[in-house]
């Protein structure tokens, strides 16, 4: 690893960190509190960023898949590896950060509200994912098959999404219940807030894939050093 | 005709922290029976399965009747017979649909007189109509080298053929190897069986950790126990 | 032309191999029963009653899922055993007609269990207002199921675990499907209009055409090595 690139990954760092702060400054006070909702509302500027990044994950899991297909080049495998582990991790994190929200708003955990319901299967997905990155035989197997799935994970995640509004279309009054929920008006402040912390979140992923990236080189370059010693 | 029907260069072939093969350099030309020996583990299998389109290699080239791999498998496989471990045998069909349904993706004109031809050849027409799951083990093994000379295959890779076959069918299937010899075309087989690998091969491989440790012709050895002190001496 | 010779002999291979195993397609059939009888006394399932207009749609589909699991994982196994996938491989057949080809014989088989499933259905409970129109959708569903299906039971197979593996991967991916068709479904019970299917019809076809398109495009990187 060069120091060019180093600097650069810290210079990364320090942006995605101050982002960070900044965002939470805005969350909690620069924003104003929703009129219906109340103070609780300002988790929503965690859980829509944390959606974003892990929407993010999904898509770079497939492209990074459709590259390793094409070149066969194991720096994809371990872009689309990274990828869907940080991505599940924010999945996760938006889907708590949503039931903590929703637990006030609707007085419920959980319901099978449209947007959750497709996030939920989102994680399925990544979960599915990283299930068979455990379980196949070998690297080359790992990376071909788990490129595949990831590919097909996200052409479904559309279709997903769809399929939840098709269906909850015909249960109005679930429907109303969430319209209720969503829409409250933005004021400027409030998507400003919006933008720097997506922009925060999607920051971190990417500090957090080079990390991630970056270990999985030294574990092949260790798996390398071992190989030949054993054939000396 | 004097070209080289095998040509493999310095393959290398990966295996997370080991290597199955290395440097692994070799040539047959047609006419020519090679056999493989080596210890369990040495990378036989590995290397037949990597000639044979089965499995890609991590370095090196390679090439079959001058078709390079892995880039062009496609046009080569129709040049090429295998034999593995398995049977690769459909265990519902009988013998002769399993033959007659690969001969069709071989894409061959005049499937019956294909298959008859073939099942001639190992000395299986008689059980044709048998179901492959219900034939022993010795006669699955024959509509396998069936298989394998469907399409007339200027290269035969075999990974340990002799597995489960009786005295009369190995002589067979070293017939086969020799009309293939005369035929022009190159016979490239793995075997623990010395003794029989060895009366029939031109030329003997010894594969020792991945590596070629010796690349022995026929002149090299005269007798069994001459081959068997290389052999022993390579192990060590 | 070579193409579809090909995929037309990978089907008759298939049907013939299966016809020859009618002891495990009778299994299919009288496990996709037992869902039947295991949902009549998990939800208490009259004969005729309201509750089958409501909950029918969803146990036909999950007899259906459960069915034709067990035959996407059969259908790959076959080609496993004895290592014929690979004697195949060995072929220069395109790997896009063994695709087709698996499909198709996977997507007939599953139909056959499923029509099976349906009579014993209607048998059983009797639903009151169920129209032939369910046909169409029970198909596009199969199909969909057998295009996605065929690519993920290869790639389970790969895999140390492969039973476990086949679910795992195909249930999350194809709930868009099973959504479609249990609401079109349902509303062929209820006999609405079809406008009001459009947008679940519209998913189903799309998730077909997409997921042919897409498996087909990668099943030869799920098999080749």
């Amino acid at each position: 690893m060069s120091n060019k690139s180093n600097r650069l990954t810290d210079l990364l760092g320090l942006a995605t960190s101050t982002l960070i702060v900044i965002g939470l400054y805005m969350s909690f006070l620069y924003a104003p509190t929703e009129v219906n909702m109340g103070l609780v509302y300002r988790i929503f500027f965690f859980h829509l960023a944390a959606v974003a990044a892990g929407f993010l994950g999904i898509v770079v899991v497939a492209i990074a898949g459709i590259a390793y297909l094409r070149t066969s080049a194991r720096a994809w495998d371990r872009i689309a590896e990274a990828s869907a582990e940080i991505g599940v991790t924010f999945c996760f994190a938006a889907l708590v950060a949503g039931s903590i929200w929703a637990r006030p708003i609707w007085g419920v955990w959980w319901t099978w509200d449209p947007r959750l319901t497709s996030f939920l299967i989102l994680l399925f997905i990544y979960i599915a994912y990283l299930l068979l990155r455990a379980s196949a035989r070998d690297d080359a197997r790992v990376a071909r098959f788990s490129a595949v799935f990831g590919i097909i994970g996200a052409v479904d995640v559309p279709l997903v999404i769809a399929s939840a509004r098709v269906w909850r279309g015909i249960s109005p009054v679930l429907f109303q219940e969430n319209a209720q929920g969503f829409t409250f008006g933005l004021t400027p402040e409030m998507v400003q807030t919006l933008a720097v912390s997506i922009s925060a979140f999607v920051l971190l992923y990417f500090y957090l894939l080079i990390q991630r990236v970056r270990l999985e080189e030294i574990r092949d370059e260790i798996v390398a050093i071992r190989r030949q010693i054993a054939t000396r | 005709m004097n070209e080289t029907l095998i040509a493999v260069e310095n393959l290398d072939k990966i295996f997370g922290a080991r290597y199955a093969l290395r440097g692994v350099s070799l040539r047959v030309h047609p006419g020519e029976i090679v056999a493989l020996v080596g210890p369990n583990g040495a990378g036989k299998t590995t290397l037949l399965r990597i000639l044979a389109t089965l499995s890609r290699p991590s370095a090196g080239a390679l090439s079959i009747g001058r078709i390079p791999l892995p880039q062009h498998a496609a046009s080569a496989r129709a040049a090429i017979g295998f034999v593995g471990h398995q049977t690769f045998l459909y265990d519902n069909l009988t013998a002769r649909e399993n033959l007659e349904f690969f001969a069709t993706m071989y894409h061959l004109p005049d499937v019956a007189a294909r298959v008859r031809d073939a099942a001639q050849r190992v000395g299986i027409e008689n059980r044709l109509n048998d179901l492959a799951r219900t034939l022993s083990r010795g006669l699955q093994q024959r509509v396998t080298l069936a298989r394998m000379l469907l399409h007339s295959p200027a290269v035969l890779l075999l990974d340990e053929p002799y597995t489960g076959l009786d005295q009369p069918s190995a002589n067979r299937l070293d017939e086969i190897f020799r009309v293939a010899q005369r035929e022009g075309r190159a016979v490239l087989f793995s075997t623990h069986d010395l003794e029989r690998g060895l009366a029939v091969c031109d030329r003997a491989l010894i594969l020792q950790n991945g590596r070629i440790a010796h690349d022995l012709p026929r002149g090299d050895w005269k007798t069994l126990a001459g081959f068997m002190e290389i052999y022993a001496r390579v192990l060590n | 032309m070579t193409f579809f010779s090909h995929i037309i002999a990978i089907i008759r291979k298939d049907l013939l191999a299966e016809l020859r195993t009618i002891e495990i397609s009778s299994a299919v059939i009288f496990f996709a029963l037992i869902v039947l009888v295991i949902f009549n006394f998990a939800f208490e399932l009259q004969v005729g009653s309201q509750e089958i207009q409501t909950l029918g749609p969803g146990v036909l589909w999950v007899a259906f899922a459960f069915s034709s699991m067990i035959g996407l994982g059969r259908s790959i196994s076959a080609e496993k055993d004895k290592g014929s996938l690979e004697g195949l491989l060995l072929t220069p057949v395109d790997r896009g007609a063994i695709y087709l080809g698996k499909v198709a014989s996977n997507f007939i088989f599953t139909s056959i269990m499923e029509a099976i499933t349906l009579v014993a259905f209607v048998i059983l409970f009797n639903p009151t207002s169920l129209s032939l129109a369910v046909i169409p959708y029970i198909i596009l569903g199969t199909l969909g199921l057998s295009a996605i299906g065929v690519l993920l039971a290869a790639v389970a197979a790969g895999t140390l675990i492969r039973e476990v593996m086949l679910p795992v991967l195909l249930f999350p991916v194809s709930i868009p499907l099973f959504s479609a068709g249990v609401n079109l479904t349902r509303n062929a019970f209820e006999s609405r209009p079809f406008s009001d299917d459009a947008g679940s019809f519209g998913l189903l076809v799309a998730f077909d055409v997409i997921f042919l398109v897409v498996a087909f495009l990668l099943f030869e990187y799920v098999v080749e090595e």
